[in-house]
């Protein structure tokens, strides 16, 4: 018995219930109700609910709620509503407080009450009342959150009294914006109507643009002879050549959206099925198979089948067949479209009147206008985003073969080993924060290793035939790509990014930008930055200016241009290292990574200018907006983007051959 | 031993004909409908292919070899000459089969029914029945060899133009003609671009007209004509390098300032160059793509560009018959390691499994030809025969 009670006891906890003081009145008060509660109705129901009010606000919603979901259970003797815990086989039956034991039952002595949906309705809105004024600010929200899912005309009045004693602030403005939307949906007057929507003006949330395109709802296509005076037009369609805006307005079909609202062809069917025309459009299919069922030996209405193969021979033949009245006369397309001519298309908005219609156009305008500008807003991040991908791919290319005019086809292969080293460190420390540390300056270290013994090996050899080493080198990326094929497999791999990199700063609801790309932006201004640094301010890069300048010369002030190359080279290769592991973060490490970005990586640094790290960020600028603008024009199509943008690249080097940032004097010389 | 393999071939053109000519012959008198099926059908294919890259890389040769531009563009006028024979292959034969499949019905089929149930059959791949306007001249296949032609060659003329009028010289034409490739590639992906996307063209083996003559004897067809082709490109190609123009060519290659100040305009000699190679490969693509059966965009992807100018640097630039060895040897050598008929080399611990390891070999064994050997095999026979004497 014990036991029971505690299991019991737990169930209450696990419900939440709230222990419930006993109520003696209030119990009266269902016992006395029992039978209508039992079978409610519509009908019925509503003297209950009002003169449930009169009780202790907590019992009753939590009543309220029991009835509602459907956990209201009766024992069919007594009619005594309980609360059930189901065993095996029976029910242990509570008092509607969750305290106190009744009894056990077996399955048939209790029913459930199922309130119908009119009733579970009626209760829902009362329920409402008392959970937006509950004491606890949690219910409230999570209250306002059902009803904003949800919200019916007679939430008004409640939500009314909720924003008058709400105390959060936080909560009063959300509970405010939902009974603006209320009102602008169901409420009588205009004059509230237009005020709530010239005050939504330039704010550019999501839901308040749901809110006005649901309240600019149009009808249907309707068709008459002329324009009904009364009505609240929205458009006017003119068949096969109008497009019907989000806004509920038409539009003239353009480039880029060809979709009209409505065909000639549906329009005539539209009159057909209004009965404004009587005869029936006989379709091409309809046409054959008339044809088909009047064949008699070769011949259909006396022409030969064979010289059927075209539109108005087929035509011609099926008109004999009219004329014999063996089939229905065929409406001409000359013919349709002077129906159609004769008759007027148009929308009308729900909203009947034109005032609030226009007042809520010209907020969607305004509101639009802004949603516009967060959107180039948001197509300069884009841009600059990708234009620090390119950058990153490309800042190595700009030390190897903008400064050393070494052209390295398996620069790219070096940016996929970068990557490959953080997805291996991540195999062996699963702290991706500590894991990062670790593979930045191992990647580094790696791919300037194999940057150094590919410099003494084959590169050394080359310096004087440019093209020989671009051969050379793409022998090794192919070598370099197949051997990670082998030992890593086609599949790519990932390499995940720590958590306080997922997520994105969201600046409304249009404009957010992923921490990823954030870090990836500041990533290249360092190296930016770095790369500057070692060029201009530190001997090495003093040398390797002297070297590329005039190695012999170079070699006469003591400088040792094998060593500088050699170091160079490495250092280039190097920096590919680390932004393979910035770019694998975003991108799946496959072992065509580094193939994906070496053309425009090369495209970069020509752009840009050969031998200027300047010119390289202005070429990554200059493709990475590019790109992203063409793409802007035609969103689903980013391969078309990128053809593109290369045609307009491969133009770009006709006008200046040198790139945007030339090298003038001596140092322009090959 | 002045007469080495070198002199011997570039004397006597006579002789090269002869070879390829006994190498055909034999090939038909073992292929299986004209001898004893030695040689299979399949394999005839395969030396037919093989055939196209060669002429393929002869033209890599004469623009790169002799004249010096390092075209990292030339399989794409490979593929767009494929694309435009395939083109109406598919065409004719979808056509074929829905008119054949038409004579159930009882009316004959009106043209838009006719193009539209063409259009379902090519285009339904890519969602979609209307047949673009780039295929309005599927139809015919006179148009449709122009094209193989004016495509390539109208595109190439372009580029060309306004590459060398702006003196775009060395690697960075060679990134340009790497940028068109993928330019290229990357727009015969896209659905829209009215080729099947990705899908590419399929079914090219079935020549409409004379499909009842089977893939074997269809296959020693396209073989010999391969063979020919070769032949002329490599006689015409052999004549005009030892022409005045050739020693031009190979001047511009050499000097190319010097040439321009000695009078000669450099920039049409360069155009006239790389259109011709540029519709000579496309030639070798129309021919090579009803033996392959199959084209998508992937064919066109810049590498295997950039594996044509391997072939060539392996079998030695600037010598036409070192062109046709590094392809041939190159190719026929990648689809036997990569088939898996090669047997793998068990080293104990680990096993070399030539499937995997090929392209390592190939990537490294390529380096190595370009630091030893700038002449690639050829000159690397050359320097063996020198030193003998």
């Amino acid at each position: 018995m014990k036991i029971k009670f505690y299991i019991i006891l737990l169930y209450a906890i696990f419900l939440n219930l709230p222990a419930i003081a006993h109520h003696d009145e209030f119990n009266i008060f269902l016992i006395e109700n029992s039978e209508n509660i039992i079978k409610s109705s519509a009908k019925t129901v509503d003297p209950i609910l009002r003169d449930i009010q009169s009780f202790d606000d907590e019992i009753v919603s939590r009543f309220l709620e029991l009835w509602k979901s459907k956990s209201l259970y009766y024992i069919k003797d007594t009619k005594q509503l309980v609360i059930v815990y189901e065993n095996d086989e029976s029910f242990d039956a509570l008092e509607i407080d969750g305290l106190t034991w009744i009894g056990n039952y077996s399955k048939k002595e209790i029913k459930k009450i199922k309130p119908n949906s009119g009733v579970r309705a009626k209760i829902d809105s009362l329920l409402v009342k008392y959970q937006i004024s509950n004491s606890d600010i949690n219910v409230r929200q999570k209250s306002l959150n059902s009803l904003k899912r949800n919200i019916q005309p007679e939430h008004l009045a409640v939500l009314q009294d909720a924003y008058i004693n709400e105390s959060d602030a936080e909560l009063k403005t959300a509970i405010d914006r939902l009974l603006k939307f209320a009102i602008i949906k169901y409420s009588d007057s205009n004059d509230k109507k237009l005020e709530i929507i010239e005050s939504f003006k330039g704010d550019t949330a999501i839901e308040i643009r749901a809110s006005l395109n649901q309240l600019l709802n149009s009808s249907e296509v309707k068709v008459g002879i002329s324009l009904p005076d009364n009505k609240n037009i929205a458009r006017i369609i003119v068949p096969g050549f109008t497009i019907k805006n989000s806004n509920g307005t038409s539009g003239k079909t353009n480039f880029f959206n060809e979709d009209v609202e409505m065909s000639i062809i549906d329009a005539y069917d539209k009159l057909y099925a209004e009965n404004l025309v009587y005869k029936k459009r006989i379709t091409p299919e309809e046409l054959k198979k008339i044809l088909e069922q009047n064949i008699i030996g070769d011949t259909i209405g006396g022409y030969f089948i064979s010289s059927l193969d075209n539109e108005q021979t087929r035509i011609a033949a099926y008109n004999e067949l009219v004329v014999n009245n063996l089939a229905p006369l065929f409406v001409s397309e000359s013919k349709i479209i002077e129906e159609v001519n004769k008759f007027i298309f148009y929308s009308v908005y729900n909203e009947t009147s034109p005032e609030v219609t226009n007042a809520a156009l010209d907020t969607l305008a305004s509101i639009n206008f802004r949603v516009q500008i967060y959107k180039y807003i948001d197509l300069f991040i884009d841009g600059l985003s990708l234009a620090s991908i390119y950058f990153l791919g490309a800042i190595g290319l700009a030390i190897t073969f903008g400064v050393m005019r070494v052209i390295n086809m398996a620069h790219g292969e070096f940016i996929m080993m970068g990557a490959y080293t953080g997805y291996v460190v991540q195999q062996f420390i699963s702290n991706h924060t500590l894991s990062l540390l670790v593979a930045l300056p191992l990647a580094f270290i790696i791919t300037f290793t194999a940057g150094v013994i590919m410099e003494r090996l084959v590169i050394r050899h080359l310096y004087r035939k440019p093209l020989d080493t671009l051969l050379a080198t793409f022998g090794i990326s192919i070598a370099l790509q197949q051997i990670a094929k082998n030992i890593f497999g086609t599949q790519a791999r990932p390499l995940t990014s720590p958590s306080w990199l997922d997520g994105s700063l969201s600046l409304s609801d249009d404009l957010s930008i992923s921490y990823i790309r954030i870090a990836i932006f500041i990533l290249s201004l360092i190296f930016l930055a770095l790369l500057l640094f070692v060029m201009n301010r530190t001997r090495l890069g003093l040398e390797t200016r002297a070297v590329t300048q005039n190695p012999v010369m170079a070699a006469n002030m003591g400088i040792n241009p094998e060593r500088i190359n050699m170091l160079t080279f490495g250092f280039g290769s190097g920096i590919a290292g680390i932004a393979g592991i910035a770019i694998g973060l975003f991108s799946k490490v496959t072992s065509e990574l580094g193939s994906e970005y070496i053309v425009q990586s090369f495209m970069t640094v020509v752009v840009g200018g050969v031998g200027n790290i300047w010119g390289t960020l202005a070429g990554a600028s200059l493709i990475g907006f590019l790109q992203k603008f063409i793409e802007w024009f035609n969103p689903s199509n980013t391969l078309a983007a990128q053809t593109y943008m290369i045609i307009f690249i491969i133009l770009f080097i006709q006008f200046r051959p040198k790139g945007i940032v030339a090298l003038k004097g001596r140092a322009a010389d090959d | 031993m002045t007469n080495s393999i070198n002199d011997l071939l570039a004397r006597h053109t006579l002789i090269f004909t002869i070879v390829i000519v006994i190498f055909s012959l034999f090939i038909t008198f073992f292929s299986e409908p004209y001898g004893n099926g030695l040689i299979s059908t399949s394999f005839v294919k395969t030396l037919g292919k093989t055939v196209c890259l060669c002429i393929i890389a002869l033209a890599m040769d004469v623009v790169w070899g002799y004249c010096g531009i390092l075209s990292l563009g030339h399989f794409a006028f490979f593929g767009l000459g494929g694309y435009m024979i395939g083109m109406w292959l598919m065409y004719e034969r979808t056509a074929i089969i829905v008119q054949e499949a038409a004579t159930n019905e009882l009316l004959p089929l009106t043209e838009t029914e006719l193009s539209n149930a063409i259009g379902n059959q090519i285009f339904g791949v890519v969602g979609g029945y209307d047949i673009p306007s780039i295929w309005m001249f599927a139809d015919s296949l006179g148009l449709q060899l122009i094209l193989v032609i004016a495509v390539p060659g109208i595109l190439a003329f372009i580029f060309g133009w306004l590459a060398f009028r702006s003196r775009v010289t060395g690697v960075y034409l060679s990134i340009l003609t790497q940028a068109l490739t993928l330019a290229l590639s990357l727009y015969l992906f896209q659905n829209d671009s009215g080729l099947r996307g990705n899908n590419g063209l399929s079914g090219l083996q079935n020549i409409p007209g004379i499909e009842y003559l089977g893939q074997e004897v269809i296959s020693i067809g396209f073989f010999w004509a391969s063979c020919i082709f070769l032949i002329i490109i490599f006689l015409i190609f052999h004549s005009l390098m030892k022409s005045k123009f050739g020693l031009i060519i190979t001047s511009i290659r050499d000097n190319e300032t010097r040439v321009r100040f000695l009078g000669y305009n450099v920039e049409i000699y360069k155009l006239f160059i790389f259109v011709l190679t540029a519709i000579i490969s496309s030639i070798a693509g129309a021919l090579y793509y009803p033996q392959a059966g199959i084209i998508n965009p992937a064919e066109l992807a810049p590498i295997a560009s950039i594996y044509l100018a391997v072939w060539v640097a392996i079998g030695g630039r600037g010598k036409l018959y070192g062109a046709i060895i590094g392809a041939a040897f190159v190719s026929l050598f990648s689809s036997w390691f990569t088939g898996g008929q090669a047997p793998d080399i068990p080293l104990g611990i680990f096993t070399i499994e030539w499937v995997n390891w090929w392209t390592v070999l190939l990537g490294f064994g390529f380096v190595i030809i370009t630091i030893f050997s700038e002449n690639g095999i050829i000159g690397f026979l050359r320097n063996i025969f020198v030193k003998e004497k």
